[in-house]
């Protein structure tokens, strides 16, 4: 068995900045798509979805790539995702507004307080919704938090 | 009255108000709901422990929760071993517990006047892969068939897959499961060349010279009805079994198939217990796993004994940041509890498999889930005698087929898991390709090479990635067992 091999988000779970092609601050100032999709899995919504062609595979199993020059952070890749793995970030002066798939109850209201959680489900303090769609019944939740929470926090919990 | 264990809310599935079903349990009255399977009522009831072993007399609980194991027999209106978990349950019904293997009661329960059917096609399965090889053998034009099943709703495991499934959009990607089962019956129902019987099991298969003939037993309220069904071509959708693990205390009830869970939760509404343990970080043990968080069942935790995690890294994520940590290099070691689960011992392991001492963990739970692969069911195959082969990357021994589905006997075909374990969006492929196969064998041959060639193609697209390394390989063993070649 080749251990050496194995990636640590393959042992976890869990991903590191690393292995994701990040957004320029001027990029991420407009808002845009972050796929948090590393693993060549025969899935491709994203690219059907996307009214401005900013995403595109080789191939079915090859990953997505987002251009995110093109991109506007129109979302609807958040909502058809079966892996529930895009999130839209914007960074603004102090805040930044993360919009992620929630797939829980009770489905939070705008204004609600929530509790911003990392990619391993540890509190990151309390983030506020700003904005609450329906993608069936994927509910597409957006949240401020500090702006340094931008690529941290990728869940919420309601108390 | 153990109602805390009905899922009252849940973020996907709509459960609406039912009827209240009164039934008794070794002659107590105890009550359930319209759509519950007598296991799925006895649960809500507080009753795990369904029948005991036969030698030792252990207490024994449901496990696979889908008619494939024997866990749940009992017996019912003085019927023995009958399978509780697809059964379902009906008002002032008598449910009792058997002493071991029942008593065969003087009442005539099964009449023996067969009935005979004549179809074109005959289905085996009423899953992903059964219903498309149906549809795509009535939109060629074959002017009978008839889908088999023996639970009592169409879609096999579709009607518990409340995750959206991945592919491309042509193959319903980002659709649910629960909803594609749906589509696919509004599918079926439009096609008048269609039938299905339910509830109906096949219990023997012969291989004919023109015809092949289905032995099947129909479920009726009143005495169980026969039917000999002679068809010219057979195509099985059997689906496959969850896998069990060896370990102490893997029988005490609480120890379930994951599968068996997600059915429990998804298709009767009720949630297993409280805080669970998963063995298995595979998509199923993934998947099942969130499932319960939404089913607002605590998960405790995952543990994989492969120093990775099997699944994708998208399901494994989705859980992670629930909260939920994922144990690769460990392995439950025993469960203990007194008749029924009460905590297992999880332990690390090196790079053989084998426990480090020292390394063991105390985790008290109710329920344990067993996510540890299936094996795809092929009984009826080797009744038929149709040739199987072992072939490890297909979950055991499967038929062996041509690039139309077909096996070595003519006019009998295979589709989904019991060709080989994969998953739904294959499974779908795979009976269409079956189904176009059998049509055009009977003559209804429209376009059948490019439609075979375009199901041949999007089965090689779905598996050229790296998780479709196992099918990719299997399908290499099986062709050349096809063409004679090699043997392991």
């Amino acid at each position: 068995m080749e251990v050496s091999t194995i990636k640590e988000y393959e042992k976890t779970g869990i991903l590191s900045l690393k292995d994701l092609t990040l957004p320029t601050d001027k990029q991420l100032k407009k808002g845009v798509a972050i796929i948090e999709c590393v693993q060549e899995i025969p899935c491709d919504p994203c690219v059907a979805i996307c009214p401005v062609n900013a995403i595109s595979m080789k191939d079915i199993n090859a990953l997505p790539e987002v251009d995110y020059n093109k991109c506007t952070g129109c979302k609807r890749c958040v909502g058809i995702c079966p892996g529930l793995a895009t999130f839209v970030v914007k960074v603004e002066d102090k805040k930044a507004l993360i919009t992620l798939p929630y797939e829980f109850l009770p489905i939070p209201k705008v204004g609600d307080n929530v509790t911003a959680l990392d990619r391993e489900g540890k509190t990151k303090g309390t983030a506020k919704v700003i904005k609450v769609n329906k993608s069936g019944k994927t509910t597409v939740v957006t949240i401020e938090v500090d702006k340094d929470l931008a690529m941290e926090v990728r869940n919420i919990k309601l108390d | 009255m153990g109602s805390i264990l009905r899922i009252k809310k849940h973020p996907i599935i709509d459960f609406k108000d039912k009827k209240k079903i009164l039934f008794y349990y070794n002659n107590k009255k105890m009550q359930g709901l319209e759509g519950d399977s007598i296991a799925s009522a006895l649960h809500v009831n507080g009753i795990k422990t369904l029948s005991h072993s036969l030698r030792f007399y252990r207490p024994r609980g449901f496990f696979c929760g889908i008619g494939k194991c024997s866990s749940c027999f009992m017996t019912v209106d003085d019927i023995p071993n009958v399978r509780t978990c697809i059964l379902p349950l009906e008002e002032n019904i008598r449910v009792l517990e058997q002493d071991r293997v029942g008593e065969l009661p003087d009442k005539k329960f099964i009449n023996r006047k067969r009935k005979k059917i004549d179809v074109d096609i005959v289905i085996v399965g009423s899953g992903p892969a059964g219903l498309m090889a149906a549809i795509a053998a009535a939109e060629q034009g074959v002017p009978s068939i008839l889908l088999v099943d023996e639970n009592h709703l169409i879609g096999g495991q579709l009607v518990k897959q409340t995750h959206k499934f991945f592919g491309s959009k042509g193959e319903k990607a980002g659709t649910r499961g629960i909803d594609i089962a749906v589509e696919l019956m509004e599918q079926i129902n439009s096609y008048k060349n269609i039938d299905f019987m339910l509830e109906t099991t096949v219990v023997g298969c012969y291989n004919g010279k023109k015809n092949h003939k289905l032995i099947a037993v129909k479920r009726l309220r009143k005495g169980d009805q026969l039917f000999e069904i002679n068809s010219k071509n057979v195509i099985f959708a059997c689906g496959a079994m969850e896998n069990m693990l060896v370990f102490p205390g893997n029988d005490l009830p609480g120890v379930y198939g994951a599968g068996g869970v997600q059915t429990l939760m998804n298709v009767y509404g009720v949630k297993p217990g409280k805080h669970v343990l998963m063995v298995g970080a595979g998509n199923v043990g993934l998947i099942v796993a969130y499932q319960l968080l939404q089913a607002g069942v605590n998960v405790d935790r995952v543990v994989e004994i492969m120093p990775k995690i099997g699944g994708y890294h998208v399901h494994a994520a989705k859980l992670r940041r629930c909260g939920v940590p994922i144990y690769t290099s460990h392995s439950i070691k025993e469960v203990y509890g007194n008749g029924k689960v009460e905590g297992a011992i999880v332990v690390k392991v090196d790079d053989n498999f084998q426990p480090i001492t020292g390394t063991e963990q105390d985790v008290p739970c109710d329920t344990i889930c067993i996510a540890v692969g299936l094996t795809p069911s092929i009984r009826l195959l080797e009744q038929i005698g149709a040739q199987t082969e072992f072939i490890p990357e297909a979950g055991g021994h499967v038929a062996v087929h041509d690039s139309s589905m077909q096996t070595n006997i003519h006019g009998v075909y295979v589709a989904g898991d019991s060709s080989g374990i994969e998953e739904a969006s294959t499974a779908m492929i795979e009976g269409e390709l079956a189904g176009i196969s059998a049509a055009a064998s009977l003559g209804y041959n429209k376009n059948a090479r490019k439609l075979k060639q375009r199901c041949r193609k999007a089965l090689v697209e779905f598996r050229s990635g790296p998780f479709g390394e196992k099918p990719r390989i299997c399908n290499e063993k099986i062709a050349s067992c096809w063409n004679g070649g090699i043997n392991y």
